[in-house]
């Protein structure tokens, strides 16, 4: 065998279970969305977009995504310049600001219930300090923006570290002497960080930003735990049709929806943070 | 005006000593060569006056301002770097613009000092490329592109010539040297080369382990080394010593023969003298001829006085073959004397 072929036979295993397990589902799934007892057809499709929830639960999802994750990737890129300042107890900090990576979203989900719930601390707190008489109910339907608030906190709460992660060791791929370079020739420490920093950390706030977005799209057991059903997000609707609705051709075409917006979402990063093959380090 | 004053700095690296308290002015517009081996310190004190490093002690002026707590881009300097640090995601238009954006001058400004650094670099033709498709020496030449259209009060230079072919390298160092020269910056320049550093310097530091052992015009560097280790390290061959007993007052006994020398209150002493400082007559230093090297010129040959090496650069005109008895005269006013304790020269 050519050495140029061998690393595509290295990769056939990986590439055919790929296709076993997520191609064929995937197929699957597409033709249980399209497909009724008379063959093609857009029934599902049609009874999933007339249902009222479908609207609110598409733009949920995606306004939660594009709160969440811009405020993540700041909060990110700040802890990460600061911990790769740091001379001593970097590692120490990392698995501090890393421990929420170890709770399952649910668990996330639940530990910020016992926050917002009618007995939870926040009520005892304000309770405790006398600035309310009686518990209040956040995480009622007559006020979806203090779940919608909620679900956000948790999300950011939980999943702030991973963005992290990846760009402290994007950013320890940077070599020292671009920012002495950049020092020398009058950059201030804000202008490093514009001028340097966020363009060759591209590569890594791209992986960044695609997993943060895509893992977002998905969001599910954290609105779950908070808010019930009184909030739908796509993946919720996905799981009422399937499980309680027993309709598995319109969960297959929210599942269709989902995957949809993910692809456009992963192309515009690929694009946005593409960095020229010439121009790389 | 921009004189550097570097005062009693000293730089460790945990117990390594990487400087030992240097001292040294740098007149306005001077350019000033440090010259040394690899390791001896010469890339730390030019950090150090580019604020990159903070010095263990001691203080650095700049145009009489002191700036040792200042940051580097409040230095009014440009630098070169010794590995370039050409940035990988700008074009060469934008490397070499990207300290005068940062000084916000108009786009026209920019434009004009951009190509007129660019041309004289030779890079004019590659202002669109990014640096990962440059050749080394292209790099470098973008590196100093990028220090020269700053046209700043102080300019700092690591080995800015080191990757380029020779033939580039001479031609680059006289344009540098006009390029510098007209601009009116105070330079120094850092380089292990001594040709480069005699052809560029008005003042030549030659750095050995951490200290300054002479700052000296460069032909006072070459005749009148401060110190044996300046002797031994620039000229090529080098100086040639040989050990000296007192025969007198002012007498000295170098392979068996007798000298004048300096009235040292010692007994002994290191004499010494450039190859190219003795004549081949009756009544000189016995040397057994045993490389012959004819270069054109002069004919190198290396002999052997007392079982010690020493070389002579001779005219070419002579007939010497290996295994010839040779008598060396040196040249009286080029004789040098050395301490052989202190090493320093007497
Ligand atoms: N950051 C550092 N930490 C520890 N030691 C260092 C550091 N930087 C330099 N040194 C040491 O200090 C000494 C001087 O280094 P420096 O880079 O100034 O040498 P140089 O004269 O520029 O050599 P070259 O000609 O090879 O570039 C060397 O022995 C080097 O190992
Ligand atoms: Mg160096």
């Amino acid at each position: 065998m050519t050495p140029r072929f061998l690393p595509y036979a290295l990769l056939l295993p990986a590439t055919l279970f790929l296709l076993v397990f997520f191609l064929y589902p995937f197929v699957q799934i597409a033709v249980l969305a399209f497909s009724g007892p008379d063959g093609f057809t857009l029934q599902h499709v049609q009874t999933m977009t007339s249902h009222w929830k479908f609207g609110t639960a598409l733009t949920n999802t995606i306004v939660l995504a594009l709160i969440v994750v811009p405020i993540q990737l700041v909060m990110a890129l700040s802890m990460a310049t600061i911990v790769t300042k740091l001379r001593t107890g970097r590692s120490a900090i990392l698995y501090i600001f890393t421990i929420p990576l170890g709770l399952s979203d649910l668990a996330a989900g639940i530990i910020w219930l016992a926050i917002f719930e009618q007995s939870g601390f926040l009520n005892s707190l304000l309770y405790g300090l006398g600035i309310i008489e009686r518990p209040i109910l956040f995480l009622g339907y007559q006020n979806i923006w203090v779940i919608f608030i909620a679900v956000v906190l948790a999300e950011v709460w939980r999943a702030t570290a991973i963005v992290m992660v990846i760009l402290v060791s994007g950013m320890g791929l940077i070599p020292k002497e671009y920012y002495e370079a950049a020092e020398v020739f009058g950059a201030s420490p804000w202008k490093r960080f514009v001028k340097i920093t966020l363009p060759m950390l591209r590569p890594s706030l791209q992986s960044a930003l695609i997993l943060r977005t895509l893992a977002a799209f998905e969001v599910f057991a954290v609105v779950i735990a908070l808010g019930g059903t009184t909030l739908p997000v796509l993946m919720g609707e996905t799981f009422q049709w399937q499980f309680a609705l027993q309709d598995r051709n319109v969960a297959s075409a929210y599942a269709l929806v989902i995957l949809a917006i993910s692809v456009v979402s992963t192309l515009f990063f690929l694009r946005v943070l593409r960095v020229p093959k010439e121009a790389r380090i | 005006m921009a004189e550097i004053l570097i005062k009693n700095v000293a730089k460790s690296f945990g117990s390594f000593k990487a400087l030992h308290s240097i001292d040294l002015e740098i007149a306005d517009q001077e350019f000033m060569v440090l010259l040394g081996a690899s390791g001896c310190g010469k890339t730390t004190l030019l950090r150090i006056v580019a604020g990159l490093e903070t010095p263990t002690q001691g203080e650095v002026w700049i145009g009489g301002r002191r700036v040792d707590h200042l940051p580097p881009r409040e230095r009014g300097i440009a630098m070169v770097f010794q590995n370039y640090a050409v940035f990988p995601h700008l074009t060469v238009f934008e490397n070499i613009a990207f300290g005068l954006r940062m000084k916000k001058l108009p786009q026209a400004d920019i434009d004009r000092r951009v190509t007129r650094t660019a041309e004289l670099m030779h890079i004019e033709q590659l202002l669109k490329r990014y640096s990962g498709q440059l050749s080394g020496g292209q790099r470098q030449r973008v590196a100093v592109a990028r220090a020269l259209a700053m046209e700043p009060d102080v300019i700092l230079m690591d080995e800015p010539l080191s990757n380029l072919d020779a033939l580039l390298r001479l031609e680059m160092r006289a344009e540098l040297k006009g390029v510098l020269a007209a601009s009116k910056t105070t330079t120094i320049y850092v380089t292990h080369d001594q040709v480069e550093a005699m052809s560029l310097a008005d003042r030549i530091s030659v750095m050995n382990q951490g200290r300054i052992v002479q700052a000296a015009t460069p032909v006072e560097v070459y005749r009148n080394p401060a110190a044996r280790f300046v002797g031994s390290f620039i000229g090529n061959p080098p100086m040639n010593f040989i050990p000296a007993m007192k025969a007198g007052e002012g007498k000295w006994t170098v392979a068996g023969i007798t000298i004048d020398g300096p009235r040292a209150g010692r007994d002994r002493l290191d004499f010494a003298i450039r190859p190219e400082d003795v004549d081949v007559a009756p009544g000189g230093l016995k040397a057994t001829a045993r490389v012959v090297e004819p270069l054109g010129a002069h004919t190198l040959v290396t002999t052997d006085i007392e079982g010690a090496m020493f070389r002579a650069v001779l005219d070419s005109d002579i007939r010497v073959s290996p295994g010839d008895e040779l008598s060396l005269v040196p040249k009286p006013d080029r004789v040098r004397w050395f301490d052989p304790e202190t090493t320093a020269a007497v």
